[in-house]
C-alpha cells in the first residue's frame, strides 16, 4: 500500500519534471511564434497571446527573406554535396573492411583523426586554398570542403555498417566469383540501404544548416546555406523583432517539418547506432 | 552549424564503432585483400588529404608567420603561440571555452539522465513523445536557435517578463548586455542545444540493461536513487562516455551560437576561439595569429577527447 502510494507521488512528480524540460525546449519557438504574430513595425513585450494574430507578417516575411530562391540555393548545396559524399564514404568503408585493402587499417586511423577537427581550425588555409583557386563566391567553395570534412564521419558510420555484415554474406559472393563492382552492387548496397539512408538524412542536415563555411566562402547570402541567410537576414533586420522571428521561423521550418515526419527514423537510427554496440 | 555537426557524429558512430572493433579483431588472422582493391579507398583519401590534410598542414605553417593574407609573409616564430597564452584577449576566448563546457557538458548531460530516467520509469506514449519534442533543438540551424535566444534574452524579452510576473523585476536586465551574465547566458543555450541529444543517448542504453538487475535492486529495498546510482548509471557508462565527447567537442569549437547571439562582446566577455579566429582572419587580416589559435584549440580538443577515447574501449 504504501509502496504504491511513494510510486505515485514519484510517478506525479517525474512527470512534472519533464513537462518543465519539455516547456523550456519548447519556450524559444513559443517567444518567436508569439513576437511573429504582433502588429508588424510593434515593439514585442515577452511572450503574449497574440489577440489579433498578425499573420499577414509571414507573409511580409517570405517575400523579404527571399525564400524561394535561398530554400533552393540550399538545396542545390545539398544536391551538390550529399550524393558525392555518399558515394565517396560507402566505397571507402567497401574496400577497407569486405575488400580488406592492404593498409586499410592505416587509412582509417588518418580518417578518424579528421573527426575530431573543429572546421575553425581549418577555416583560414581552406578560404586561401579557395582563393587561390578563383573559386570564392561560387557555390563550389562551399560544397567542396563540406564533402571532405564530412568524410571522416561517413566512412566511421559505413565501415561500422559493412562490419555487421555477416561474414558469410561476403564470403559467398566472393565464391560466386562476382566481381567487386558487382558484389557491391547486387549484395553490399541493398543491405546497406537503412545504414545509407541515415548518413543521406544526416548529411543533408549538416549541409543544411551549415553556417561557418558559408559565411566565409560566399558573399552573396542569397547563394548561400539557409542558416548562411538566416545569419544575413539577422543583420539586416535584426532590430526588427516582428519580422525577424517572422523570418527566422520560415526559414526554419522545412527542417522542423521534414523532421516531424521522419522523427521515427531519426530516432531508429539512433537506437540502432548505440544498441550495436 | 558546425559544431551539432560534430555533435551528431560522435552520437550515431558510437555504437556500431565499439561493437566493430571486436569483429575486426576475429578476422584479423585472414588475408589481405588485393592492391587493386585501393581503387575504392583512393577517391576518399585524396579528396580528404586534398582539403583536410593540406589545411591541416598549413594551419600549422600560417601559425609561424605574421601575414596579413595578401602580402609577404614574415617568419615569427613562436610569436604567435606567446600571444595565444598571453595577450588578455586571447586567454579570455580560451578560459571561456572551458567556463561553457560546465553548461554544454556537464548541465546538458545531467538533465539528459534525468529526463532519460523518468522517460524511462513513466513509460507512456506521451514520455516518448517529449523526448521527440526535446530532441527538436537539434534539427534547426544553431543560427535559428540564437536569434530565438537572443529575443527572449533581450530587455522586454520572455525571461525578464518572466521575472517581472514573479516579482523579482529588480533583477531584470538585457542579459546579453551584462559582462557577468551574458556567458552563463549563452551556456543555457547550449544546454537547450544538447538535453535532447544525452536524452536520446542515454535513453537507448537504459533499453539495454538488463531488468533482472533492477529487480535484484528492488529485492534489496534499494529506493529509486540508489537504485539509479547502482544500477542504472554504470549501465550507461559507455553512452556517457559518447555524451562527454560530442558535447566537450561543441563547447570547445562553439561559433554559430556567440557570432549570431553576441560577436563575443560586450567587451569581449564572450569571446570563444571560433568566433576570435574568424575575426582574426577576416576582420584583422592577421592570418598568423587566427592560425596558431585554431591550432591550439585543434589540440586542446584532441588533448579532452582521447582519453576519454581510450575509457570507453577499456570497457569490459
Amino acid at each position: 500500500m504504501n509502496a504504491t502510494r511513494s510510486s505515485r507521488r514519484e510517478l506525479l512528480l517525474g512527470r512534472i519534471v519533464l513537462l518543465m524540460l519539455v516547456v523550456f525546449t519548447l519556450l524559444p519557438f513559443v517567444g518567436m511564434l508569439s513576437a511573429a504574430l504582433q502588429p508588424a513595425g510593434s515593439n514585442p513585450t515577452g511572450i503574449q497571446v497574440p489577440t489579433n494574430p498578425a499573420w499577414g507578417n509571414f507573409i511580409t516575411a517570405f517575400e523579404m527573406s527571399k525564400l524561394p530562391t535561398l530554400m533552393t540555393s540550399s538545396l542545390i548545396l545539398v544536391l551538390m554535396v550529399v550524393p558525392v559524399g555518399l558515394v565517396l564514404a560507402t566505397a571507402a568503408a567497401y574496400g577497407i573492411v569486405v575488400l580488406r585493402v592492404p593498409f586499410g587499417g592505416v587509412a582509417f586511423v588518418v580518417l578518424l583523426l579528421g573527426l575530431t577537427i573543429p572546421f575553425e581550425s581549418l577555416i583560414v588555409p581552406l578560404y586561401h586554398l579557395m582563393k587561390d583557386a578563383g573559386l570564392l563566391n561560387t557555390r563550389l567553395a562551399i560544397a567542396m570542403p563540406l564533402v571532405a570534412l564530412y568524410l571522416p564521419f561517413g566512412v566511421f558510420w559505413m565501415r561500422a555498417h559493412f562490419q555487421g555484415v555477416p561474414k558469410e554474406i561476403t564470403e559467398a559472393a566472393e565464391m560466386d566469383g562476382a566481381g567487386w563492382w558487382r558484389a557491391l552492387w547486387h549484395v553490399h548496397l541493398p543491405l546497406a540501404r537503412p545504414a545509407l539512408t541515415t548518413l543521406l538524412v544526416l548529411y543533408s542536415l549538416w549541409t543544411w544548416n551549415q553556417f561557418i563555411i558559408a559565411l566565409v566562402m560566399m558573399d552573396e547570402p542569397l547563394m548561400r546555406t539557409v542558416a548562411g541567410a538566416l545569419g544575413a537576414f539577422q543583420g539586416q533586420y535584426g532590430t526588427d523583432i516582428v519580422l525577424l522571428s517572422a523570418g527566422a521561423l520560415l526559414i526554419m521550418l522545412p527542417t522542423i517539418t521534414v523532421f516531424a515526419i521522419f522523427q521515427k527514423q531519426f530516432v531508429v537510427a539512433l537506437l540502432q547506432g548505440s544498441v550495436k554496440g | 552549424m558546425t559544431k551539432l555537426d560534430q555533435v551528431v557524429v560522435g552520437a550515431q558512430g558510437s555504437g556500431p564503432a565499439a561493437g566493430g572493433g571486436r569483429r575486426t579483431s576475429r578476422r584479423g588472422g585472414q588475408r589481405r585483400g588485393p592492391w587493386a582493391a585501393w581503387i575504392f579507398v583512393l577517391p576518399a583519401l585524396a579528396v580528404y588529404g586534398f582539403f583536410t590534410l593540406q589545411s591541416l598542414a598549413k594551419s600549422v605553417q600560417y601559425s609561424f608567420y605574421s601575414w596579413n593574407g595578401i602580402g609577404e609573409a614574415t617568419w615569427v616564430g613562436l610569436a604567435n603561440y606567446v600571444e595565444v597564452f598571453s595577450d588578455p584577449r586571447r586567454v579570455t576566448a580560451l578560459a571561456n571555452a572551458f567556463k561553457l563546457i560546465f553548461f554544454y557538458s556537464f548541465l546538458s548531460i545531467a538533465l539528459g539522465l534525468i529526463a532519460a530516467t523518468l522517460i524511462r520509469g513513466l513509460n507512456s506514449r506521451w514520455s516518448r513523445a517529449s523526448q521527440t519534442l526535446l530532441f527538436l533543438p537539434q534539427v534547426v540551424p544553431l543560427v535559428g536557435a540564437g536569434i530565438a535566444w537572443t529575443w527572449l534574452y533581450s530587455s522586454d524579452g520572455a525571461v525578464n517578463q518572466f521575472l517581472r510576473a514573479i516579482g523579482l523585476g529588480e533583477v531584470a536586465r538585457a542579459w546579453l548586455a551584462d559582462f557577468t551574465f551574458a556567458l552563463p547566458a549563452i551556456g543555457i543555450v547550449g544546454t537547450w542545444v544538447l538535453i535532447g541529444l544525452c536524452t536520446m543517448l542515454l535513453s537507448a542504453g537504459m533499453t539495454k540493461i538488463d531488468p533482472a538487475l533492477y529487480d535484484a535492486a528492488r529485492v534489496d529495498g534499494a529506493g529509486p536513487i540508489r537504485e539509479f546510482f547502482a544500477v542504472t548509471l554504470p549501465g550507461v557508462r559507455g553512452e556517457l562516455t559518447v555524451c562527454l565527447t560530442v558535447t566537450l567537442i561543441a563547447a570547445l569549437a562553439n561559433f554559430d551560437v556567440v557570432y549570431t547571439m553576441t560577436l563575443g562582446g560586450p567587451g569581449g566577455s564572450t569571446m570563444v576561439p571560433g568566433v576570435d579566429i574568424y575575426q582574426l582572419a577576416f576582420n584583422q587580416a592577421r592570418v598568423g595569429a587566427a592560425s596558431a589559435m585554431g591550432v591550439v584549440l585543434m589540440v586542446l580538443v584532441l588533448a579532452l577527447v582521447l582519453p576519454l577515447q581510450r575509457i570507453m574501449r577499456e570497457r569490459p
